[in-house]
């Protein structure tokens, strides 16, 4: 069985990297907590623009995101800057003492100054950093990775070279005992059928199916109609003709076997093997559901480039055709593009990825790492109130 | 490795090939995975699909071995095959395989 290097927690998950975070309860406090974040350097500002103001749906779903970006394995340590009576503070504190993670809550308007607060949140923040230091890497083996499948400026080599070399990827670590997460469910209509009918059981291929027909539907609720809105001009200068055959080349990611367990946005499998998440097509906010579910690490394949990272999770770019990789080597990991004009089968370019995926676990960084790409954004279902 | 084909035939059940560069036309068509060369009947840019078989009004389109969509008018072989003679599945399609998948 493969092996890889990462940080044991105490609640027995597995990390791949050790930040230590700051991250705010509401967007109101973007701007202070990338001030305090600054203060130590090393330590990753989290900043999303939401948990105020949002509908039942939206705000279970932002505290399941804050609550499991939080208490994330790659997570050494969590600051988190909170208004007074703060009740997403109150819970992420609570999750994270129960994981036996150190956290740290700092509260506006609880008789500290704004001086005091930034002064007290360095010197926390200095501490957690020389702790975290200090905790060191074990042999640990391939079963406890979470990989996220992710695609984003998709064009017409990305069913022909990257996401089918990112389903052999998945295929792989699936066969040692790992788990992948596709992600997407806009990305999959059109070519729902073929991923229910890889499920485990009906009861897996209905839920999948179900995810689907609700996202198509609230489409539909707007007037919009996902069918005249893809494939874009883009994808069809390109040479996608039909929105299924675009979706048939992104499934490709899934590889070949069984789907075991459909997710919400945010939810931590419960499975090993093959899972699908409920997301968005945008990336930015997929990315963000996956490694709140628990992925340590993210593969997303690109036609045109797209930049996205993340402030916990490193994202492996894998770009599809030669152009792009040349033009964009700093931003892209791996050139599935070599299947186009170098001969490399999926298979050889499957093998790459799962070698990279070993050495970016051990600690190897990836270029959106390199790049301090650190895009953060939760999926937003309804209006703000 | 310098490669001698200039499309590649994804799946054995496919009707269509998919352009691996410019082909120009009247170009010979060499493609990976397909028994025969064709000679291409119209420009089909990079990445886009050229038809090798003669494909009927309102038959399957068949890419990666399932269907893309089907074809809105007669497409002879070795022809563009894309939004001017392709049309996405409709509701009742859509509809009718996944019932269909259901029952299996």
């Amino acid at each position: 069985m493969t092996k890889f290097y990462g940080y044991r927690r105490p609640d027995g998950s597995i990390g791949i990297r050790n930040h230590v975070i700051v991250i705010n309860t509401v967007g109101n406090l973007s701007a202070l907590t990338r001030k305090v974040a600054g203060l130590v350097p090393g330590v990753i500002p989290v900043i999303h623009h939401g948990g105020e103001s949002q509908f039942p749906e939206d705000y279970v779903q932002t505290l399941r995101t804050l609550v499991g970006t939080a208490g994330h394995s790659n997570v050494s340590a969590a600051l988190v800057i909170g208004m007074e009576d703060d009740r997403i503070a109150q819970e992420i504190e609570a999750a994270l003492i129960e994981k036996g993670k150190p956290v740290r809550t700092i509260c506006l308007n609880c008789n500290l100054t704004i001086q005091e607060m930034v002064k007290e949140g360095k010197s926390w923040l200095s501490a957690a950093l020389e702790n975290s230091k200090k905790e060191t890497r074990e042999q640990c083996d391939i079963t406890e990775l979470i990989v996220g499948l992710e695609c984003g400026g998709s064009d017409a080599w990305s069913g022909i070279t990257a996401n089918p070399s990112i389903g052999a990827f998945s295929d792989m670590i699936v066969h040692e005992g790992g788990t992948s997460v596709l992600a997407e469910t806009t990305e999959a209509i059109g070519a729902e059928h073929i991923l229910a009918s890889n499920a485990i059981n009906h009861e897996v291929g209905r839920e999948f199916l179900t995810i689907v027909r609700n996202y198509d539907r609230r489409i539909k609720e707007t007037g919009e109609d996902i069918r005249s809105a893809n494939p874009t001009p883009g994808n069809m200068a390109g040479g996608l003709t039909t929105l299924e055959e675009k979706s048939l080349g992104c499934i490709k990611k899934g590889g070949s076997t069984p789907l075991r367990e459909v997710i919400s946005y945010s939810e931590m499998p419960s499975e090993k093997g093959f899972v699908f998440m409920d997301t968005p097509g945008y990336d930015v906010e997929s990315v963000c559901g996956l490694a709140a579910g628990g992925a340590q690490i993210v593969l997303f394949s690109t036609g045109k480039g797209s930049p996205t990272g993340s402030p916990i999770v490193p994202v492996i770019k894998i770009g599809t055709n030669p152009k792009v990789y040349e033009i964009m080597s700093e931003h892209i990991d791996i050139n599935a593009g070599k299947i186009i004009d170098e001969n490399k089968s999926i298979k050889d370019i499957g093998k790459e990825i799962f070698d990279k995926v070993i050495d970016v676990s051990n600690g190897e960084k990836t270029a959106a790492e390199n790049q301090l790409n650190q895009e953060f954004a939760i999926w937003r279902l309804a209006e703000s109130i | 490795m310098e490669v001698s084909y200039n499309a590649l035939r994804l799946h054995p059940k496919d009707n269509v090939a998919v352009a691996l560069q410019y082909i120009g036309k009247g170009e010979t068509v060499l493609i990976s995975n397909f028994g025969e060369d064709l000679i291409a009947t119209e420009e089909i840019s990079y990445g886009h699909k050229i038809s090798i078989q003669a494909i009927k009004e309102n038959e399957e389109i068949t890419k990666y071995g399932e269907c893309m969509g089907k074809a809105t008018e007669e497409i002879p072989l070795a022809a563009h095959v894309h939004v001017h003679n392709v049309r996405g599945l409709n509701e009742n399609e859509r509809a009718d395989i996944i019932h269909h998948m259901m029952k299996t």
